[in-house]
């Protein structure tokens, strides 16, 4: 039976999301906060690994008090507990901070039912930077395997796993002892279409909601703003770029122009003999 | 922690199979900036089995030390070995800066790195820079999917780290004559106290799907309309000899592999042209691929952001005007032949 707790981030979707070009930041009303999508794929897995080896799934987050939507949404793909971890100590961490809290939180799951696998998604669609999760792994003193696409086996008895490691050009097989922390690539699965007597659950759960007061032994200095190395000096918008040159004219007109520009550059070209 | 004792830019040097990873080579380029600017030494820190032959190289493309940790034990990357030759270095020699490159390896092992020695670390710089003033390392990066950029600085602990993806920075031209310092160091890590084995390591078959690598990507996007209509794509690009490149959209939709994924979330590509072919121009692929050489945009509608984003763009309907270009391609490249 494995106890696998997945972490999780409530993010907003930035593939909709505008700037303010008035304030020069993100207009956070202009796009609906979603579970960070590599995130989905990490339930979705500790769901499979526990049909196939038994066990429960849990789930963890950091985050204001609308993150409970988002742990809602994990009971929906086949999470059976969730825990929210809010307080406003926790604001404005950067990714070491963030490792802390996070661990600390595990810590106490850990106590409740000790856990054989942490597993996360590679890295969020807002912070882009994928290193919360070897942040947990280290301070947890377990494996990190990161960009994970396939988990091939795991074995309770003997306590490891063998997983798919994703590399520039193919992928490692590794092999780790258990516990160990999983970070995850979208390609791992497909989720399926939520199951009714899931989607019932998820709109009747109440998740287990701790502030930084319940986190024992908790160093505070470590938390937030103040227990991140990193700040963000200055946030600008991207240059706009000023536009192509669009090409006039008839179809062939245009190709024929197109193709002398192309032509300045003919010795990159190698023309294959048209078969296809 | 006293700071004035951190001196020095380095670059971790990735390597696989006795070559070194290009990004390390562009770093050594960026660092090399970056080092002269606060008049301290470059150093690139060379991990693996049977590595030595390339410290020379190292030093070539601008490093005045390397520090080489060459041992059986580093054969394949592993988290847990690396991490240990990188923090142990770290800790004995001080660097104020280091650098590495934004691959599954490096940012695997800055994560794991940044957080042991409890330091800052900056995800996929696109800008480097260091302060005159006060010597901060200035990295630079696109946030919330490429929506905005953010500067971010790590003030108060050392070493300030940033991961860099391959194609952004520029390496030097490589000096045979330079001379540098070679440090050979080691860790005392025994293969039974290790928890992770790499039982085999699988490369594709195919060295055509180095995207990142590609001088010349030919991109289709959901204007294409199906998997069917995605094959003019295949079609052309084998046609000129490009790569196949694609919006996330078609990955998604399964027209085609993820590897061939340009953007935020895929690979950052510098090819000397670009076609994008019935792709919008989300921004979130605009920042894989904006710095390519010559960037074509064709599309049927005439607002699509990504005319804003190429160098020449024609309206127009993809499966009308890629044939003809391929035609005219054609007959301009045999044509030639006869003409003599």
């Amino acid at each position: 039976m494995l106890h696998i707790v997945a972490c999780i981030k409530q993010v907003p979707d930035t593939k909709i999301i505008k700037m303010n070009p008035k304030t020069n930041t993100m207009d956070r009303s202009s796009a609906p906060a979603i579970l960070n999508p590599y995130d989905a794929h990490a339930v979705e897995e500790a769901v499979r690994l526990k049909n196939r080896y038994g066990g429960t799934v849990s789930v963890l987050t950091m985050g204001p008090p609308p993150a409970v939507k988002a742990i809602k949404k994990c009971v929906e793909i086949g999470a059976d507990e969730g825990y929210l971890i809010t307080d406003r100590f926790f604001a404005g961490a950067d990714t070491l901070a963030t490792s802390y809290s996070l661990t600390m939180a595990l810590q106490k799951i850990a106590r409740i039912q000790p856990i054989d696998l942490v597993i996360c998604g590679k890295m969020t669609i807002d912070g882009d930077t994928g290193q919360v999760g070897p942040g947990i792994a280290r301070r947890l003193d377990i494996p990190p395997l990161t960009s994970v696409n396939k988990v091939v086996e795991i074995n309770q008895e003997e306590g490891f796993i063998v997983i798919h490691r994703k590399l520039e050009d193919g992928h490692q097989v590794l092999h780790s002892s258990l516990p160990c922390l999983l970070s995850v690539e979208k390609e791992i699965n497909e989720i399926p279409y939520s199951t009714l007597p899931n989607m019932l659950r998820a709109a009747r759960y109440k998740p287990i909601i701790w502030s930084a007061n319940d986190l024992e032994d908790i160093d505070r200095s470590l938390l937030g703003l103040k227990g991140s190395p990193t700040i963000v000096s200055k946030i600008w918008a991207p240059e706009k770029p000023k536009g192509g040159e669009m090409l006039q004219g008839s179809s062939s007109e245009q190709v024929e122009r197109l193709l002398s520009i192309l032509l300045e550059k003919k010795e990159l070209f190698d023309v294959k003999e048209a078969k296809a | 922690m006293n700071m004035e004792e951190y001196c020095g830019v380095w670059v971790f040097i990735e390597q696989n199979e006795g070559r070194i990873a290009s990004v390390s080579l562009e770093l050594l380029g960026a660092g090399r900036k970056l080092a002269d600017k606060r008049g301290v030494p470059l150093a690139g820190v060379l991990v693996g089995d049977g590595v030595k032959p390339l410290a020379s190289i190292v030093i070539q493309y601008g490093a005045d030390i390397v520090y080489l940790y060459d041992d059986v034990i580093f054969k394949e990357y592993r988290s847990e070995t690396y991490m240990r030759a990188i923090i142990e270095c770290s800790e004995k020699y001080k660097p104020e800066i280091i650098l590495y490159g934004a691959t599954s390896t490096g940012k695997d092992l800055a994560s794991a790195v940044a957080t042991d020695l409890a330091t800052g670390l900056t995800a996929d710089s696109t800008i480097l820079d260091v302060n005159e003033e006060n010597g901060l390392l200035e990295a630079s990066r696109p946030a919330f999917g490429g929506n905005i950029m953010a500067t971010i600085l790590c003030k108060n602990h050392r070493p300030q780290m940033a991961t860099v993806r391959s194609k952004v920075m520029k390496a030097l031209v490589p000096d045979a004559a330079k001379v540098g310092e070679i440090i050979e160091e080691s860790v005392a890590l025994k293969e039974d106290d290790l928890r992770t084995k790499v039982l085999e390591v699988v490369r594709v078959a195919t060295p055509k799907i180095r995207l990142d690598e590609a001088d010349i990507i030919v991109a289709g996007g959901k204007g294409l309309g199906s998997q069917k209509g995605f094959e003019l794509i295949h079609a052309f690009a084998g046609k000129i000899g490009a790569m196949v490149g694609a919006s996330r959209d078609v990955v998604e939709a399964g027209w085609v592999d993820h590897h061939h994924q340009v953007g935020q979330t895929g690979v950052t590509v510098l090819p000397k042209i670009y076609f994008a072919i019935g792709i919008s121009g989300a921004i979130q692929h605009i920042v894989g691929m904006q710095n390519s050489g010559l960037i074509i945009a064709i599309n049927k509608d005439p607002l699509a952001p990504i005319f804003q984003s190429c160098h020449y763009g024609i309206v127009g309907d993809a499966f009308e005007i890629v044939p003809m270009l391929m035609e005219a391609f054609e007959k301009a490249l045999h044509g030639e032949v006869q003409y003599g």
